[in-house]
């Protein structure tokens, strides 16, 4: 269909970078999103107060924006924190910078998810949970996670989706993803419509795989659910 | 901390946020005129209307807006066709690659967004407008548009703010936006904290402004919801 001229394994060894660090970053960002959700719930005040200044500022601002904040500004604070503590010079890689940041950014995102999955599970369940004398980490593992899954699903799906097509902003940092080889190939062939497109049709194949196996979580999880 | 640089390159900051206000308003005055027409198509029973508009809808909410900017801005010029046409003069300029960008790309989420507040539209209403003889474009204008975008409101102002999250991606190809200022005076001086925390603070306000516009037009749009004052 397309004469790449060779380039097709540099896309896909791109594409694989750009499946890793979506993998990574929404492990990071549903870890953070549980912590963000549950402290927004707590009772402490300083605990819901700062998780919500990260939900607001983090959804307040570009993530272009954050990521090279976090790109060039996370460098030097690392270096100067190495400096008072004496440690060697340390080179944060494009792929940590990207990573860490889309997961912190998306970790705000699910917050909001899971506070929501978290907050239509029925206070019966928990209660009853409390009665069989379990502790509140085994509720938690127990009772609100695996029900709350179901209600938190259709927003994850959500983040994924745009998650995953956020990952092409790791190429503006330098990293050598699907986004940034393709500008390569289309440079050196004075081809870049036919790779750029490319690049669109495997992020389509992306988003559309996922949408299914999201589906089917979604049936999963929905199993002892009546529908009108 | 060295804020003196900031202070200094302030206009460089303020025409950046001129330049993303414009990139964003004409971005979403255009993508909205495409989208109603689009959602129109969507909903529409006619096969050939619908798998057209669903197609476009698709593909542009299933690629990230960089690669559409990049299909514009880089792509273009790889055809002989193109090149030589009246559409040169939109393509040659980043700035309008990245209108157009950005214009398709709110186009197809507002359409999708209109699309499901159509779909949701009260059968009682359309009945009511048929007996009362009104042709399909009256019952349209009249009854299930106007309902549609009272419905659809909430979710376009998070769109919006998309947008200008969105329009960031500008700077990336050489336009002096907000970004792009934030940008040139980090490798000036190099001072990426000041710099881009400067940009985000911008921005952030920004964001507010929209969420606050939205909530005064939410007030006026919603009032027949509101519980009576007594």
């Amino acid at each position: 269909m397309f004469d790449l001229h060779g380039y097709f394994p540099m896309i896909l060894e791109g594409m694989l970078l750009t499946v890793e660090v979506a993998l990574l970053s929404l492990l990071i960002a549903i870890i953070l999103g549980l912590i963000g959700a549950l402290a927004k719930l707590s009772k402490s005040r300083i605990a819901r107060n700062v998780a919500t200044l990260y939900t607001t500022l983090i959804r307040g601002v570009p993530d272009l924006v954050l990521m090279t904040l976090i790109f060039f500004g996370g460098q030097i604070m690392v270096n100067n924190i190495g400096d008072y503590f004496g440690w060697d010079y340390i080179d944060i890689s494009p792929f940590v910078a990207g990573t860490l940041t889309i997961g912190f950014i998306f970790g705000a995102y699910m917050t909001e998810t899971f506070r929501g999955g978290i907050l239509a599970v029925s206070s019966g369940e928990i209660e009853a949970a409390h009665a069989f004398g379990m502790s509140k980490w085994k509720v938690f593992v127990r009772i609100t996670f695996p029900l709350m899954v179901r209600h938190a699903l259709p927003g994850f799906s959500n983040n994924w989706m745009v998650l995953a097509k956020t990952t092409a902003l790791v190429s503006v940092i330098g990293l050598h993803d699907m986004v940034y080889n393709a500008g390569v190939a289309g440079g050196s062939t004075r081809q870049p419509f036919t790779f750029y497109l490319v690049v669109a049709l495997i992020f389509l194949c992306i988003t559309g795989l996922s949408d299914l196996g999201l589906q089917w979580a979604n049936r999963r999880f929905s199993v002892g659910v009546r529908k009108v | 901390m060295d804020y003196n640089v900031i202070i200094e390159n302030l206009p460089l900051y303020l025409s950046g946020l001129w330049v993303t206000i414009q990139l964003v308003v004409i971005a979403l005055v255009a993508g909205f005129g495409i989208a109603v027409p689009l959602a129109l198509m969507a909903v529409s029973k006619k096969t050939l209307l619908r798998y057209p508009a669903k197609a476009y809808i698709y593909f542009f909410r299933g690629t990230p807006l960089l690669v559409q900017m990049f299909l514009l801005y880089h792509g273009m010029g790889q055809f002989e066709a193109i090149r030589e046409s009246m559409l040169w003069i939109v393509f040659k300029e980043a700035y309008w690659c990245a209108i157009t960008a950005f214009a398709l790309n709110t186009a197809a989420y507002t359409a999708e967004i209109l699309r499901g507040a159509i779909e949701q539209t009260s059968f009682g209403e359309i009945e009511a407008a048929n007996a009362s003889g009104m042709s399909k474009s009256t019952l349209y204008r009249r009854i299930i548009l106007p309902g549609s975008f009272r419905r659809a409101l909430p979710a376009y102002g998070n769109e919006v703010i998309f947008m200008l999250h969105g329009s960031a991606l500008a700077g990336v190809i050489t336009i002096n936006d907000l970004f792009g200022a934030a940008k040139r005076v980090n490798s000036r001086y190099f001072v990426p904290f000041e710099s881009f925390i400067t940009a985000g603070f911008f921005y952030l306000c920004c964001t507010f402004c929209i969420i606050w516009f939205f909530k005064w037009v939410e007030k006026h749009w919603y009032v027949h919801l509101r519980p009576r004052s007594s």
